[in-house]
């Protein structure tokens, strides 16, 4: 049986540092393994949140040799044999100890975009390609690791600002969903501030549901706000025919 | 215990725990971009031997087509090139795909994923001047698009060679294949635009709820193929483009003689 050199962190919001361990590497092994074996047998104190070890409830996301990842979806064998693996918490997000941060802020963000409104007396029967975009963006696992990669927020704190990706995902899956009556791109312009997103796509690349976050949600959006907000002629030709209602 | 550096706390450019060449990528794209806008502003420049018609042939370099000397008999004091190249820049310039690049590679906003970018800087994305500009892209697609007409114009013209009795007649040259790979890229670059891909069916919600929907369904969905691998269309069309210019001007300047394939 070989062995692997961690270096986890370890401490709070006070201060802390990175602690290593060794631990005894098996076939199929993932992150998340390693981190139970390291509570189980060195540190019974060490704090991480995780649930269903199967990347579908996005509670054990970290940074892994400074990659945002989920633990349990990170395989040893995709590292360098010998290379030491560091694990540390997500960075954008207030420490509360450990691997455990507190992203309460994510639900505060969620509360502000209003939710799904069919018109009166709405015809339930919806064709599939009519809800294919929207079903991509409900395969969200809320693991957070777009929110904790992205610029915007982790680099230049404008949470008070700028939604993040993730419920930029959320707007995105109602405003394209058949049957919703409500227009959200006003939320979207100002509140949102899409406008702040530089279409950098980390938010993609970290996924780990692999939705296609940027093209799919982000720049539609942006565009349908080009419409409303950016558009000359759009704009012209609304303000001519009175239109702008969804 | 290990030392106790951690990046929770630090910011600041390249702060990172990335341990990959996560550098590689964006200094790949500068290097790129670099070395296409260096030799495509000397080329603006010249404003010469961007026409090739040795041998019957009638290639047109696509940093000068339209050919708006012939086509509308006007001179100027300057190259032509700079009537036409501002709409392929500002396609380029304005584009999601090349506007990742950029921000990346130029800006450092952020150079790679998880990195740090350069202290004091006071961030407004794309809210502010000068970068609320691209929200124009969609325009540019716009003149872009009549551009690419008149080069699959040009890569047809480049089909047919003067003879020496001055009869016109079909023929293929090793340009006329380089003319028409390019403009294929373009198009397949300029046909998966994400502002396209909005305007022909993304914008609505509802794929069924009409005729008219359900065609721009289909349109929407031919875009999204193209728009797949808008970041392969955009580099293969861009070395095109240039490659495309080079192989004209060395002809036209004698360094190259021009392969025929069929006479």
């Amino acid at each position: 049986m070989s062995t692997r050199l961690f270096k986890v962190w370890r401490g709070d919001k006070t201060g802390g540092q990175l602690v290593d361990y060794t631990v005894d590497v098996q076939d199929g092994m993932v992150v998340l393994d390693a981190i139970h074996q390291i509570q189980r047998e060195q540190a019974h104190d060490l704090a991480c949140r995780w649930n269903c070890k199967a990347a579908k409830c996005g509670s054990c996301s970290a940074e892994v040799n400074g990659k945002p990842r989920l633990m349990c979806k990170t395989r040893l064998d995709d590292f360098v044999e010998g290379q030491t693996i560091t694990v540390q918490p997500m960075k954008a997000f207030p420490l509360i100890r450990d691997l455990v941060t507190d992203v309460s802020w994510n639900y505060t963000v969620n509360k502000k975009i209003p939710p799904f409104t069919p018109k009166p007396d709405t015809n339930w029967l919806m064709q599939q390609r009519d809800v294919d975009r929207s079903q991509e963006f409900r395969k969200c696992i809320e693991c957070f690791l777009c929110q904790n990669v992205c610029h915007v927020l982790r680099e230049h704190d404008l949470e008070d600002k700028f939604f993040g990706p993730r419920f930029l995902v959320r707007v995105a899956s109602l405003e394209m969903h058949p049957l919703d009556s409500l227009d959200r791109t006003a939320l979207l312009k100002d509140e949102g501030g899409i406008g702040l997103c530089n279409i950098t796509k980390c938010c993609t690349e970290v996924c780990p549901e692999e939705i296609h976050i940027t093209d799919n949600a982000i720049i539609p959006l942006k565009e349908r706000v080009v419409d409303k907000y950016y558009d000359p002629i759009r704009i012209a030709l609304r303000v001519l025919t009175g239109g702008g209602k969804k | 215990m290990s030392d106790s550096t951690s990046v929770l706390d630090r910011k600041g450019l390249g702060v990172t725990s990335r341990h990959d060449t996560w550098w590689l990528s964006p200094l790949l794209v500068f290097l790129g971009l670099v070395a296409f806008g260096v030799y495509s502003t000397w080329a603006a420049w010249q404003g010469t031997n961007y026409l090739y018609t040795g041998h019957g042939a009638d290639y047109l370099s696509p940093f000068y087509s339209p050919d708006v000397h012939s086509l509308l008999g006007i001179d100027v004091p300057f190259s032509y090139a700079f009537l036409i190249l501002w709409i392929p820049l500002g396609f380029r310039a304005t584009c999601y795909y090349y506007r990742k690049s950029y921000y990346r590679a130029f800006f450092l906003s952020p150079a790679a994923c998880a990195v740090g970018e350069p202290a004091g800087r006071k961030y407004k994305g794309e809210t502010a001047f000068p970068f609320i500009l691209q929200n124009i892209h969609r325009y540019f697609w716009y003149l872009a698009t009549i551009v690419v007409a008149f080069l699959w114009y040009d890569a047809i013209r480049a089909f047919f060679f003067t003879g020496k009795a001055g009869n016109i007649h079909f023929g293929v040259g090793l340009g006329t294949l380089i003319m028409l790979f390019n403009v294929i890229a373009l198009t397949g670059f300029s046909f998966g635009c994400n502002s396209l891909r909005h305007l022909v069916g993304g914008k609505l919600d509802c794929f069924s709820c009409s005729a008219t929907a359900r065609a721009r369904y289909k349109l929407w969905g031919g875009v999204t193929i193209l728009n797949l691998r808008h970041m392969e269309w955009a580099w293969v069309s861009l070395f095109s483009v240039g490659f495309t210019d080079l192989y004209i001007r060395l002809c036209a300047m004698g360094i190259w003689h021009d392969v025929r394939i069929i006479h």
